[in-house]
């Protein structure tokens, strides 16, 4: 009896020690509660509305790019897809077989349409078929009631109205790459494209605008289940360009199937009016994506069309580069503009001869018969007693030698050499004969398309030193540009020169002269060499350039300012492997030029 | 047979009338207060439906009641004559679904009668805890204090134990282990006994580990670190705790809980209901729920406390014991303290057999309250 109570004490103390052992872990489930819901709540509130809130961005249209009249020459386009939603149709493959006979679907876009329906949840969308036109939007929705599940989506992508025209300058919008900067969550949208090159490039940031979001609510499974906010983004900024379509049409139209580049400035503004490197791509293929077989045809054609050659291609001025040296000259008084040189066809250094192009010679002449008939031996004589450090010093100051910086990507900076330059370079000092051959703008002398503009602008404006540029300039900048300190009275005999290449009978330019109103147009002439002629050539008489293969033909130049007496624009035309200057450049800058200055005598609205 | 001593008129067999009115209304009260949050929450798991789980509920848990009114109304002695019998019933249960399983379609929890599915584990919860009362009522302190007095329960433990482990149903097999391992801590085994298997425990972890099936040890290594496998196994972890700390202090509210509604909490309507429960009524609501479930715990002690006999007085601790751990080993494992075994929320969780084990778990300690001055002999 006395164990049995024992054995009910004990019973008794052991089941109230059990019972506070159980109370303990209730307090410590109470306390780990307190734990996850009261210290550590913010956290896991912050974790559920992660798994809650999806955040879609809002692509904002991109900014329109104009021309300066307010064409658009890079646009938005609705682009219209189908799509299809699982869940919405009873039938899938019945659903696809009704699609196909209103638009026939390749075997590709079939397989790959079922595995996108095969990898993604039913009420996910899946893309059909991409740009559809009007009209066959309107044939989908009239036959809707065949096509359950089927939707149609619209979306912007970017359109160029003048395609391949402006290619060059706009450059084009194209999917994120690798190895873009991420600064903007917008480039991690599928599908988000950027400016790859050109003014789409440059104005990136300007163009694209802020994203906007949408936060929504979704499920587990993705699924939507409400909008809970929606930010409105910022649409891009619109940019206006200096270019004037309609001349920017005619330039490209003007090269036909010839290769090469043509600028067109406001002289005294230095806005690029025009602007053309030919041959051209087509940047709204490039903003849908290339083919590997599209791309290989564009990068290795030898005529590089995806290279501006406006910015990018370095040619030997020739003799567009006789006005810097006759500038150099007449301002450091190593000529007057009444002394004369005797050209005989040749004349000798040591016992190596120097060839003027005109064998038989143009007797004695002045800077300004010099100029006009592009004799050859006048410059080497004037760049034997100038030297080239003087003509390098002038070429810089009219924009030679150095980018212009208009911003765009890959502009060279040509070359502009001295002294110094040779010595650093080769180690070797500077060889009498390397002056000659610098006064008709052969040897080192590297330029671009561009600097060749600039540099004609600057002769036309009498010295002010513009600066191109694709801004469309505002009312009274002009005045702000700085003039060089120049002799007037030498710039305009260069100047005299260049109206007589075009005005005089003789001139190398002759042929490309007009008379619109009165205006004239003043230039010079340009052909370089490709490829040496051989001693053996000269004597068995020259191979006509016809007979020669394309990529052997001499490069073709002309810079040109009109009009003559007040000049307002200014134009370098490049052919590459055009044969002479006076035949196939010219006549281009000519059309132009006059063109610009018909346009202007009109000034009728643009559409 | 067995004899009973009746010592005093208290031992008089009460009538149905008395037994009624000695009933604990409001341990009923409290019950059904349970029962009424676990409906509220199914109804707000199915997104504010009465179908399919909250109207089946309050179904079922309308027979739970009937059952344990009915085992309220059943005399003490009842219980502990049958205890064995009972015991070894279930075994034979138990051992039928072993076999069965084995010849049928793998892991076979449970027998169908046609109108439920009998699942012999949850009886064997009850069965084991009668057959141990019983077992430690008649026998001496001297005999529980021995070494040889305590190698028959614990054979009686082990055995259903192991067989419920290879159904396999871990979270059973250890509930079993430890309400029997209460019973054996209440009646008097020393201490350094249970030092000794709790040793020899740790010592054959190993060994045991070998013998679990790959998804019990996964679920041992995810509990261990749930960013192991964020996306499987750990995800129910990790998405569990996110739906409790985001309830905060008030909840979301009602039919408000974004992680169960929006599917994020797998298992919302069973064994993560505690979870959902935690996110729409905070902490004040899982709270409260504790102290329900604590307030039920403490009035199965008073009756226990009350109750004159041995007997009556380990069936009422043994079964609140029982029940003690289905919410603790709930809540630990939705808060993330102990791995995801697959043990309900009594009372809130959706399942039927659960309800009817506890509720008849619950009718036990009511009898043994009806039957508090009831003296039973010692066989």
């Amino acid at each position: 009896m006395n164990r049995d109570n024992d054995k009910g004490k004990v019973l008794i103390k052991r089941s109230l020690i059990l019972g506070a052992g159980k109370f303990v872990l209730l307090i410590v489930i109470i306390a780990r509660l307190y734990y996850l819901q009261v210290f550590q709540a913010d956290k896991y509130k912050m974790l559920a509305d992660e798994n809650r809130i999806s955040t879609r961005l809002l692509v904002p249209p991109r900014g329109v790019i104009y021309d300066r009249h307010g064409v658009q020459l890079a646009t938005n386009r609705q682009n219209f897809q189908a799509l299809i939603v699982a869940e919405q149709t009873p039938d899938i493959g019945a659903t696809l077989e009704a699609f196909k006979k209103i638009m026939p679907l390749t075997e590709a876009e079939e397989e790959k349409i079922k595995k996108d329906l095969r990898k993604n949840r039913s009420f996910v969308p899946i893309k059909i078929k991409d740009n559809l036109t009007w009209e066959e939007v309107a044939k989908i929705q009239l036959n809707a009631p065949d096509l359950p599940g089927i939707i149609i989506d619209e979306g912007l992508t970017r359109y160029y109205p003048f395609g391949e025209k402006t290619a060059h300058i706009i450059g084009y919008v194209s999917s994120v790459s690798d190895t873009d900067v991420k600064d903007d969550p917008l480039l991690e949208v599928p599908g988000f494209k950027i400016g790859k090159a050109g003014i789409e490039k440059l104005f990136e940031k300007k163009l694209r605008g802020k994203g906007g979001n949408q936060k929504l609510e979704v499920n587990a499974y993705g699924r939507v289940m409400k909008e809970i906010e929606k930010v409105d983004g910022i649409p891009g900024e619109k940019v206006e360009l200096s270019i004037d379509s309609r001349l920017q049409t005619k330039a490209y139209d003007l090269f036909g199937d010839e290769s090469g580049a043509a600028i067109m400035l406001d002289v005294n503004t230095g806005e690029i009016l025009a602007f053309v490197s030919t041959p051209s791509y087509d940047p709204n293929q490039m903003a849908q994506g290339l083919s590997s077989k599209e791309w290989k045809a564009l990068s290795e054609n030898e005529r590089h069309p995806l290279i501006n050659k406006a910015l990018s291609g370095q040619y030997s001025p020739g003799s567009t580069f006789k006005m810097i040296v006759a500038l150099a000259a007449l301002e450091s008084g190593v000529i007057s503009p009444q002394s004369r040189s005797f050209c005989a066809g040749k004349m000798f250094l040591g016992n190596h001869a120097f060839h003027c192009w005109k064998n038989v010679g143009h007797g004695y002449i002045n800077v300004v018969e010099a100029l006009q008939h592009s004799c050859d031996i006048f410059f080497y004589e004037t760049a034997q007693k100038l030297g080239i450090n003087k003509i390098a010093e002038m070429s810089r100051a009219f924009g030679l030698g150095s980018k212009v910086g208009v911003g765009l990507e890959n502009e060279k900076p040509g070359l502009i050499p001295d002294t110094e330059w040779k010595l650093r370079r080769f180690g070797e000092p500077w060889q009498q004969g390397e002056n000659l051959i610098s006064g008709i703008g052969q040897g080192y002398i590297l330029t671009t398309p561009i600097q060749l503009a600039t540099m004609t602008a600057r002769i036309a404006n009498g010295g002010y030193e513009v600066h191109p540029t694709f801004r469309k300039a505002d009312p009274g900048e002009a005045s702000e540009i700085k003039k060089m300190k120049l002799n007037p009275v030498n710039i305009e005999l260069v100047k005299q020169g260049m109206f007589n290449v075009v005005n005089i009978p003789g001139g190398t330019a002759y042929w490309s002269h007009f008379d619109f109103n009165g205006q004239k147009m003043a230039g010079k002439t340009g052909t370089t060499q490709v490829r040496r002629i051989t001693m053996k050539e000269r004597q068995s008489g020259i191979v006509k350039q016809e007979d020669l293969p394309w990529k052997y033909r001499n490069h073709a130049l002309f810079v040109g300012y009109a009009p003559h007496d007040n000049p307002k624009y200014a134009v370098a035309v490049l052919v590459e492997h055009g044969r002479g200057g006076s035949t196939v450049a010219a006549p281009i800058g000519s059309k132009l030029l006059l063109e610009a200055l018909k346009l202007d005598a009109t000034s009728q609205p643009v559409e | 047979m067995y004899k009973f001593y009746e010592t005093s008129f208290k031992n008089q067999t009460l009538s149905i009338r008395e037994k009624f009115q000695n009933l604990s209304f409001s341990y009923i009260f409290i019950i059904c207060i349970l029962a009424a949050v676990g409906i509220t929450m199914l109804y707000s798991a199915a997104n504010g439906s009465w179908q399919p789980w909250a109207l089946n509920q309050l179904m079922r848990f309308g027979l739970g009641l009937g059952v344990m009114l009915f085992l309220a109304m059943v005399d003490i002695r009842i219980f502990m004559r049958y205890a064995y019998v009972f015991y070894f019933f279930v075994l034979i249960l138990l051992i039928i679904v072993e076999v069965t399983g084995h010849i049928g379609m793998g892991a076979q929890r449970w027998i169908n009668l046609g109108f439920i599915k009998l699942q012999p584990s949850e009886l064997m919860k009850i069965a084991l805890v009668l057959a141990l009362a019983r077992y430690f009522h008649s026998s001496s302190l001297q005999s529980i204090e021995s070494v040889r007095g305590i190698i028959v329960p614990a054979l009686m433990v082990l055995f259903p134990a192991f067989l419920v482990m290879t159904q396999p149903d871990l979270g059973t097999a250890l509930m079993l282990i430890f309400t029997a391992g209460a019973i054996f801590f209440a009646v008097g085994v020393q201490l350094w006994k249970f030092g000794v298997v709790i040793l020899s425990a740790i010592v054959c972890m190993p060994i045991a580990w070998h013998f679990l099936r790959d998804y019990q040890q996964n679920r041992v290594l995810t509990f261990l670190n749930p960013e192991r496998d964020p996306l499987g196994a750990g995800y129910h972890i990790i998405q569990s705790k996110i739906a409790l700390g985001s309830g905060g202090m008030f909840g979301k509210g009602f039919l408000k809980g974004t992680q169960s509604h929006l599917n994020f909490l797998p298992e919302k309507h069973t064994d993560f209901i505690f979870t959902m429960l935690s996110e729409e009524f905070g902490l004040i609501g899982a709270v409260f729920v504790v102290i329900v479930n604590f307030l039920i715990i403490a009035y199965s002690y008073s009756f226990a406390l009350k109750s004159s006999s041995y007997f009556g007085k380990l069936v009422a601790i043994g079964l609140a014991t029982n029940f003690f751990l289905y919410v603790f080993i709930n809540m630990a494992m939705v808060l993330g303290l102990i791995p995801v075994v697959g043990i309900p929320l009594p009372l809130i969780s959706y399942g039927g057999t659960v309800i009817l084990s506890v509720m008849a778990g619950f009718g036990i300690i009511l009898s043994v309250y009806i039957n508090r001055n009831m003296n039973i002999g010692k066989d």
